[in-house]
């Protein structure tokens, strides 16, 4: 048993007080008012200044657009490009149009295709990555394979993909794979390698399990990592989509792009990649997003 | 029922061949016993806390608890770290439960929940139990931390520092509680505490290990600190017994210093 201990902590002993402190305060009721702050300009006037900005940036770049059109004859202004694209969107999901179907029914191809191959690099790069950052041997193993593949241009498995799945549109989905996986796989195994030395520490001296420990240290930690993977793995994606297509697939926005340059021209093929631009715009800020709903709290880690 | 160090090395290697960190350290922890371990850095005495937890391996010796070699760690003996070692995603409460559930397996749930309740009533953060730890200060985050340590029922308490980077109000707080919580909550029979205090080793500690690097003994001296408990931290600096410690000690940290600044 341990010995009777003990320690105190002296309370400082206020015989009165109202008194002596009292007195070399400045009396509450008499305190200067306070100044006026300085006016805030409101949280309306705020945005509008960085719409007006950007806006200022779009101009500038419209009047280059146009200049270079006016020179070559053959680019589309922005103007006549804006009048396309407005047409496009009025018949985005219209069966029938001058390069097949509308632009609206490519897009929702060309986004389950991204969508298939997406979900199959998370699904695999995910426990790649942990089983990478966690074990040792298994990051000797697998880093040499990671490291010589995920510089080549994912287009350079379409021919192979083609080959083994027969089908254009499985061969594309298995591109988007292979384009998306290694991000996934790096990101993750950086986030549960990186666990803080106290964290693992506290794991080891509590003793916790291997699930314990995954789910209350490693997962958590990493959390923030995976999803920055993802959202490089969908941005390489929707990247390599446009031109998975343009080799071989019988829709989407990069076939799209493709039959808008042999037929209606490039009035179109402009108007398909500001949509393209967009899209990609509006995927990256949805992980954004989530990038910041799982972020680390506090300043620490 | 005593933790014995018996002939312990430890070394690390460097380029210039293995540093050895420590150098047949022998000490004898008796129940009901509060040891402080002090030194410059790089002494050791972290080491030494570590290898006592089972979380650093030794090169030669033995350190046996109540006749069973510690080899690694063990629910017999907890861990309060300097700072930061609260799982940040969970909730206090949730921080202590874990630990609890992990160290102790064969609790029943009840049993677990009481002494989450228990303890996190005694550190006063029952009404915070459901806070992250970055909602509350770091004096409550290390009030937290000690609360876990003593939920597992450890029948020794180590300590790394665990005040060394609060402020002196707060650390002194914390000083009166984890006595408090030791004398009278809890079956923990030893306390050992890595410190770089003097204060706070005479204040706290029956026995003071002074340690020194990176030559010579690892322990240069061990000073009894016989002062009747409970211990007044204000009218403590007026006790010749805590002069004369203080000033033994300072001496000691002093002549020790020239290896340091080298």
């Amino acid at each position: 048993m341990s010995s009777p201990a003990g320690l105190i902590i002296a309370e400082p002993e206020l015989t009165d007080p109202r008194g002596a402190v009292d007195a070399t305060l400045p009396d509450s009721t008499h305190a200067a008012a306070p100044p006026l702050l300085r006016q805030d300009p409101g949280r309306f006037l705020t945005v509008l200044r960085s719409v007006a900005i950007g806006m200022v940036g779009v101009v500038l770049f419209g009047t280059a657009w146009a200049a270079v059109s006016a020179r070559s004859g053959q680019l589309p202004g922005p103007v006549q490009t804006l009048s396309t694209l407005v047409e496009l969107l009025t018949q985005a999901f219209d069966t029938n149009g001058p390069a097949g179907q509308g632009i609206g029914l490519q897009l929702r191809d060309s986004l389950v295709r991204v969508l298939k191959g997406f979900l199959l690099a998370t699904v695999i790069g995910v426990p790649v990555g942990f089983a990478m950052g966690l074990i040792p041997t298994m990051h000797r193993m697998w880093n040499p394979i990671v490291q010589i593949f995920r510089p080549v241009s994912p287009l350079a498995w379409f021919p192979i993909w083609l080959t083994i799945m027969v089908k254009a549109d499985p061969a594309a989905v298995l591109v988007i794979f292979v384009s998306a996986v290694w991000p996934t796989i790096l990101n993750t195994a950086a986030g549960a390698d990186s666990v803080p030395v106290d964290q693992l520490e506290v794991a080891r001296v509590f003793r916790f399990s291997w699930v314990t420990r995954l789910r209350e240290v490693v997962i958590p930690h990493a959390l923030p990592s995976i999803v920055t993977g993802l959202r490089l793995s969908m941005g390489v994606a929707w990247m390599v989509i446009v031109a998975a297509e343009m080799l071989s697939a019988a829709s989407g926005i990069g076939f799209y792009v493709w039959q808008s340059y042999n037929g209606p021209g490039l009035a179109h093929v402009i108007s398909a990649v500001l949509v393209i631009g967009v899209v990609g715009l509006l995927l990256d800020l949805g992980f954004q997003a989530l990038g910041r709903r799982v972020a680390h709290v506090g300043a620490r880690s | 029922m005593s933790l014995v160090v018996d002939g312990v090395w430890k070394g690390f290697a460097t380029r210039t061949g293995t540093q050895w960190v420590l150098r047949d350290v022998s000490l004898t922890i008796e129940a009901g016993q509060f040891i402080a371990l002090i030194g410059h850095s790089g002494c050791g005495k972290s080491t030494l806390l570590g290898a006592l937890g089972g979380l650093v391996p030794i090169d030669a010796g033995r350190i046996v608890l109540d006749g069973n070699e510690v080899r690694s760690p063990g629910p017999d003996r907890a861990v309060v770290f300097q700072r930061y070692s609260l799982l940040p995603r969970l909730s206090l409460a949730r921080n202590v439960a874990v630990a609890v559930r992990s160290s102790r397996r064969d609790w029943p749930k009840t049993k677990v929940d009481e002494a989450v309740e228990r303890t996190l009533r005694a550190v006063g953060l029952w009404e915070h139990r459901d806070k992250k730890p970055h909602q509350v200060s770091g004096g409550m985050q290390q009030r937290c931390a000690v609360a876990r340590a003593f939920a597992v029922e450890p029948r020794v308490l180590l300590l790394d520092e665990p005040f060394g980077a609060l402020d002196a109000l707060t650390r002194a707080r914390l000083q009166a509680l984890l006595v408090d919580l030791w004398s009278s909550e809890s079956d923990t029979e030893m306390v050992v505490m890595v410190t770089h205090g003097i204060d706070e080793a005479v204040l706290l500690a029956d026995r003071v290990v002074v340690m020194s690097g990176p030559s010579g003994p690892s322990i240069i001296d061990v000073i009894e600190i016989d002062i009747p408990r409970p211990r007044d931290r204000v009218t403590i600096s007026d006790d010749p017994a805590f002069r004369t410690a203080q000033a033994r000690l300072l001496d000691l940290l002093e002549r020790d210093l020239n290896w340091e600044v080298a």
